[in-house]
């Protein structure tokens, strides 16, 4: 049973994100790089963070409801949309004096 | 100093919700506070070893790790409440009863209490992790640590008083209705839990949002408030939540009800006294 779910989870994951735009954002120190992501509307598309510092950062968007850890020089992967047209703000909650950044959908 | 009380306060706030109303709960059964105590050492452990292998956890699943670690974690403590909801149908009235008469505790409380470690360890291990992780993070950042640090403590501190004191406010109320009470706080606790497993696999794409927004009462208690973080963790309040937490929610409330009802049809409290329950 948990195989099989495990294995529909997988097919699901892959076949979801065969076709789906990418946009490279980057965290150096403690500031997303752009702290402005244009992306299609309507459709889903991957950020692909990479965290340049060495602390971690959480990656976390009450507007695009998502809300991820993402380790010292690691990058990680999130899944947003589908967006209306329309600016949604996120922030590194750990450190959000300085990391603040707006997905714009368009 | 003052973000970073914010941050740990937030993350110490739903663990020490959840164990407030759990030591409330089983009020009258034997040895309980060492159970809880073991628990938040356990969970405490846990939080760092998890937090170590952060990076290790989020390559899993095609980097949908951590998402899924969060959501079995959740759903985990939603099987532990729900067995100890039905547990306490069964036999919450003779634990009642003993705990008014005596004011002891009941020797054979037979519910399992590993059930009890594995919840409050839970509990504590996810939310911990992230304010391991985060402390690091100050470790490392150097300049302003021990400012960061003094936050930190506080934040821990306040979190710790507030489960507390819903402890001590818990407990003020009649043995009786405390049951009822602690049963019904715990049952929403479960399905909001279980709410945010689905919020957790939508994120990682495992299942389908079924729509995003249902509804937005941001206005009203915004998702980043403290009294939406508090409400987000007693009854599962999301201000936006999407269609498929709701039906989580839904069909995790539905559930555990119907469980609870079935063991009371099991065992009429009418019927209860001591012998038969001894014989039981």
């Amino acid at each position: 049973m948990r195989v099989i779910l495990g294995l529909m989870f997988t097919v699901l994951a892959l076949s979801a994100q065969a076709e789906v735009p990418e946009f490279q954002v980057v965290i150096k120190d403690h500031h997303f790089v752009p702290a402005e992501i244009r992306i299609p509307a309507g459709t889903k598309v991957k950020l692909i963070i990479e965290n340049q510092d060495p602390t971690p950062e959480e990656f976390e968007s009450d507007s695009l409801h998502r809300e991820k850890i993402i380790a010292g020089n690691k990058t990680a992967k999130v899944m947003i949309g589908p967006l209306k047209p329309g600016s949604y703000p996120f922030f590194g909650e750990f450190n959000e004096d300085t990391a603040q950044g707006v997905v714009i959908a368009e | 100093m003052l973000s970073s009380l914010i941050i740990v306060f937030r993350e110490v706030l739903e663990a020490a919700l959840i164990i407030g109303i759990v030591c409330a709960a089983t009020r009258g059964m034997d040895k309980r506070f060492s159970m809880v105590a073991i628990g938040i050492i356990l969970g405490a452990l846990g939080a760092v070893i998890v937090a170590l292998f952060a990076d290790v956890v989020a390559d899993f699943a095609e980097g949908m790790g951590q998402e899924l670690f969060n959501a079995s974690v959740l759903l985990t403590v939603v099987v532990m409440l729900a067995w100890h909801l039905i547990w306490m149908a069964q036999h919450g009235a003779e634990l009642a009863s003993r705990a008014n008469k005596t004011g002891s505790s009941v020797r054979e409380g037979s519910e399992p209490l590993t059930v009890l470690i594995l919840l409050v360890g839970l509990a504590v291990l996810r939310e911990g992790a992230e304010v391991v992780l985060f402390l690091y993070g100050i470790a490392a950042g150097g300049s302003s640590a021990s400012m960061m640090i003094m936050g930190s403590l506080l934040g821990l501190v306040l979190g710790v008083l507030v489960g507390f004191a819903l402890y001590g406010g818990l407990i003020r109320i009649p043995t009786r209705s405390l049951f009822a009470v602690s049963s019904a706080l715990l049952v929403v606790l479960a399905a909001g839990m279980a709410g945010k497993a689905a919020k957790y696999l939508i994120q990682g794409d495992f299942i389908p949002a079924l729509g995003y927004d249902l509804w937005d009462t941001s206005a009203l208690i915004s998702n980043n408030s403290i009294a939406g973080e508090v409400f987000g963790t007693l009854i599962g309040y999301d201000a936006k939540p999407a269609g498929m937490q709701v039906v989580f929610y839904v069909v995790a409330l539905v559930l555990i009800l119907a469980g609870m009802w079935w063991a009371k049809q099991k065992h009429p409290v009418a019927s209860f006294t001591k012998d038969s329950q001894a014989a039981a």
